[in-house]
C-alpha cells in the first residue's frame, strides 16, 4: 500500500536526517532500507520506490543492495523475529536441538524436517512470532544464543527457548533481554534503531554479562593487574 | 597467589592476566562518560592532541601494536602509508562487523567499554588527518548500537567530538553505521563498498584503502580492538606496550573461550599465553571424562588444532609455526563428544552461505564442498571424496579476490589433516558414529 502524505512527509524529514550524515548521499542507502523497514516491518516495493526517489538512483538499483543484506525482509516479517544461532559453536552446545524444537513448537509436526530442507518461513498461527535460523552472532561464550529482534538471549535449553516463545505471544515487550533493555522492542521500533534513530534505552542492562567478566573477575581475586608504564 | 612469568619468559613479573579493555567491564556505568572518565579515561587524548600527528603515529609503531581482527598487520605502519598534503579528505573506518565464527570480543568491548574505542578513534583521525571516521558495526547487536549511539552523543556534548576539539581547531565527525548481515562485509574493501551503499563485494588490490579506499580517498580500516589499544599506548608509552607479549607479538590482547570449557568468556592477557594455561584459568573443561579434541586459535577461518598444541604460545609466530593463524583469538573448544566432520560442515555452509558470489572459484568451490562433505556425513562418501575436497580447496585459496575464499576450505582441509579415520568411520557405520546430543551444555557427563 503506497505511503499516505502524511508518511511520507515524516519519512522524508527522516531520510534528511540521514543522508546528512554521509559525505555523499549514496551512503545513505542502509540507513534508508531500515528505515522504511521500521515503517511496514519488511521492505515493499514502496520502501524501494521512496529509497530511490531520496537518493536519485533507480528501483533496480535499491533492490540490487536490499536483496543481498539478510537483515531486509522481503515478506511481512513477525513482530517478534527469534532466531536461533546455529553456526558450530552454538549448535553443537545444543542450538540445533533448540531450533528443531522451537520449528515444532510454532510450526507444528514435521515444521523441523521442511525447514531442513530449506522452508525456513516458520511462523506462530497468531503471526506474532517469526523463526529463523543465524549465523554466528558474536556470543559464543554465551552458547546456545537466542536473538529476538536482535537482542541477547544468553545460554539457551529448549526449555527455556519454548518458555521465551510463549511469553513472547502473551505479551512480547515485557520480556526482558539476557543484556539488553528492560523491555523488548518490537520487530519496526528495532528497525528504526538501526536507522540511526535511539529509543533512549541504552543504559538500561548490565554493562557486561557474567562471561564477559570471567577474566577480570579471575585477575581481581588474584591480585593481577596490567603493570604500570614509566609515564 | 603470587604473579608468575610471562609465558614468553622475556619479562618477569607480568601475571598470567592483565585487563586494560577489560579493566572497568564491572563498573555498573562503564559505558558511560562519567564511568569511563572515573576509571582514567579520556586522559590519553589530550597528551596526542599536544604530539605532532607524526609523533602519534610513531609512537603507535614503536609499540608494535599489530591489528587485532586477525591478520595482524603493523597498525603503525598501515597508519603511516596515508599519503599527506595530498588535498583529499582521509577517513577511518572502523571494521565492527566482528561476524566471524568463535569471534566475540568487539562485540561485549563496544557494549561495556564504547568510549574506550572513541577515545581511540579521535586519537588515530588526529594521526592520519582524518576529518570524517565511521564505525561499521554489524546490525545484529540492537544494544551495542545503543551503547555506541549514545557513547558518540556523549563525546559531542563533551567537546571530544565536532568542531575544534580541546579548543586544539581539530575537527571529527564520527557516525555510526549499521551493516545489514553479511560476513563478507568483515572484508575490509567489501565493508567500503558496503558503505558507500552498495552490494558488499570485496574490491582487487592496488590500490589499497590507504591510497584510494572510502569515496577513492585515503582511508585507515582497523579492527575496534586495534583502535581501543591506542589510548593505552599514549597513556603508557610505546615501551610498556612492548614489554608485554613476546618478541614479535607484542602487547595484550583478549582471548575468548567458549564452547566445552567451564568457565567460557573473556580473558585479557598478554600475547603468548597458551590455551592449556587459559583452560586451567577457565577451570578445566567442561565435563570430567572428556577431554579436548580440537579447537580453532582464531575463529572458523584458522586451521584447527587438537591437543598436541596445548603449549603452543597463542601469539602470530607461534600459531603459525604450528601450522595455523592467531587470527582473532577467537578459542573454540570441542571435546570428545563432539563429531570433527560435523563441525566442519557446519563452517563450510557458512561459507556457501556468505560468499559473496563474485569470484566463481569461491562461489562454485565452496557450494560443491559442501555437497561432497555431506555425502562424507551421511556416510555415502567415499575415499575419493576425500581427494576431491583436497583438489577443490587449493584451487579456491588464492584465487578469489579476499580472503573469504582463502578461509572457506580451511576447517574441512584441516580436519582430513587431523581425523581422516573418522570421517571414514562415517562410512563404515552408514552415518554419523557421535549422538550430537551428547555434546549440548545441558548433557550430564
Amino acid at each position: 500500500m503506497p505511503f499516505t502524505e502524511e508518511t511520507l512527509t515524516r519519512l522524508k524529514a527522516d531520510a534528511v536526517e540521514i543522508t546528512a550524515r554521509y559525505p555523499k548521499a549514496r551512503s545513505a542507502l542502509l540507513p534508508l532500507l531500515y528505515l522504511v523497514q521500521a515503517e511496514e516491518g519488511f521492505v515493499s516495493t514502496d520502501g524501494i520506490r521512496f529509497c530511490a526517489e531520496v537518493l536519485g538512483i533507480t528501483e533496480t538499483e535499491v533492490r540490487g543492495v536490499s536483496t543481498f543484506y539478510t537483515m531486509y525482509k522481503h515478506t511481512p516479517a513477525a513482530d517478534f523475529q527469534v532466531g536461533v544461532c546455529t553456526n558450530t559453536t552454538c549448535a553443537i552446545m545444543g542450538g540445533d536441538q533448540i531450533y528443531a524444537e522451537l520449528a515444532e513448537h510454532l510450526g507444528g509436526p514435521g515444521a523441523a524436517e521442511e525447514a531442513a530442507h530449506g522452508h525456513h518461513d516458520i511462523k506462530s498461527a497468531d503471526g506474532k512470532v517469526g523463526l529463523d535460523r543465524l549465523e554466528c552472532n558474536a556470543a559464543c561464550d554465551y552458547a546456545p544464543v537466542i536473538m529476538v529482534n536482535w537482542e541477547f538471549f544468553d545460554n539457551q535449553t529448549p526449555d527455556s527457548a519454548r518458555q521465551l516463545v510463549d511469553d513472547l505471544r502473551a505479551d512480547g515487550e515485557s520480556v526482558r533481554p539476557t543484556r539488553g533493555p528492560a523491555r523488548l522492542c518490537t520487530w519496526k521500533q528495532a528497525n528504526r534503531i538501526l536507522a540511526g534513530f535511539g529509543d533512549g534505552q541504552a543504559t538500561d542492562g548490565p554493562s557486561a554479562g557474567p562471561a564477559s567478566l570471567v577474566g577480570l573477575k579471575l585477575a581481581k581475586e588474584r591480585g593481577w593487574k596490567a603493570p604500570e608504564g614509566a609515564k | 597467589m603470587t604473579d608468575s612469568v610471562s609465558p614468553g619468559g622475556a619479562t618477569p613479573r607480568i601475571p598470567p592476566l592483565t585487563p586494560v579493555l577489560t579493566a572497568n567491564w564491572d563498573q555498573p556505568d562503564s559505558f558511560t562518560m562519567a564511568g569511563y572518565k572515573r576509571t582514567g579515561g579520556y586522559q590519553a587524548l589530550p597528551k596526542a592532541l599536544a604530539m605532532q600527528p607524526d609523533d602519534v603515529i610513531a609512537t603507535v609503531k614503536g609499540a608494535v601494536l599489530r591489528g587485532r581482527g586477525g591478520a595482524g598487520f603493523p597498525t603503525g605502519m598501515k597508519w603511516s602509508f596515508i599519503p599527506q598534503g595530498d588535498g583529499k579528505p582521509h577517513y577511518l573506518t572502523v571494521n565492527a562487523d566482528e561476524s566471524e565464527p568463535g569471534t566475540c570480543k568487539d562485540i561485549p568491548l563496544m557494549m561495556a567499554n564504547p568510549h574506550v574505542l572513541l577515545e581511540g578513534i579521535v586519537i588515530t583521525c588526529y594521526a592520519i588527518r582524518a576529518g570524517h571516521a565511521f564505525i561499521y558495526v554489524r546490525g545484529e547487536v540492537l544494544h551495542v548500537i545503543r551503547r555506541l549511539q549514545l557513547a558518540v552523543a556523549e563525546a559531542y556534548e563533551a567537546g571530544y567530538l565536532g568542531k575544534d576539539i580541546l579548543g586544539t581547531g581539530f575537527d571529527l565527525d564520527v557516525v555510526v553505521h549499521a551493516g545489514a548481515g553479511a560476513y563478507i562485509c568483515g572484508e575490509e574493501t567489501a565493508l567500503l563498498t558496503s558503505l558507500e551503499g552498495y552490494r558488499g563485494l570485496p574490491r582487487n588490490r592496488p590500490p589499497f584503502p590507504a591510497v584510494e579506499g572510502l569515496y577513492a580517498c585515503p582511508t585507515v580500516i582497523n579492527n575496534v580492538e586495534s583502535i581501543s589499544s591506542v589510548p593505552s599506548i599514549l597513556n603508557e608509552g610505546s615501551e610498556w606496550f612492548a614489554g608485554l607479549g613476546t618478541e614479535k607479538s607484542k602487547g595484550y590482547g583478549i582471548f575468548s573461550l567458549s564452547g566445552h570449557v567451564k568457565n567460557p568468556g573473556q580473558y585479557e592477557a598478554p600475547l603468548g599465553i597458551t590455551l592449556r594455561e587459559l583452560i586451567d584459568l577457565a577451570g578445566g573443561m567442561l565435563r570430567p571424562g572428556h577431554p579436548l579434541k580440537f579447537w580453532t586459535p582464531g575463529g572458523s577461518s584458522t586451521p584447527i588444532l587438537t591437543h598436541e598444541h596445548l603449549d603452543v604460545p597463542l601469539d602470530f609466530e607461534g600459531v603459525g609455526a604450528a601450522g595455523s593463524m592467531l587470527g582473532t583469538r577467537a578459542l573454540q573448544l570441542f571435546d570428545d563428544t563432539t563429531c570433527a566432520l560435523r563441525a566442519a560442515l557446519r563452517w563450510t555452509e557458512f561459507y556457501q552461505h556468505e560468499s559473496c558470489g563474485k569470484c566463481t572459484p569461491c562461489r562454485e568451490g565452496s557450494y560443491w564442498l559442501v555437497r561432497t562433505i555431506q555425502r562424507l556425513e551421511d556416510g555415502t562418501g567415499t575415499e575419493e571424496d576425500l581427494d576431491k575436497i583436497l583438489d577443490i580447496g587449493p584451487n579456491i585459496i588464492g584465487r578469489a579476490f579476499c580472503a573469504l575464499g582463502d578461509a572457506a576450505p580451511v576447517p574441512i582441509m584441516s580436519v582430513i589433516k587431523y581425523f581422516r579415520d573418522e570421517i571414514m568411520q562415517h562410512r563404515k557405520d552408514g552415518g554419523c558414529p557421535f549422538d550430537p546430543a551428547a555434546s549440548t551444555a545441558w548433557a550430564v557427563s
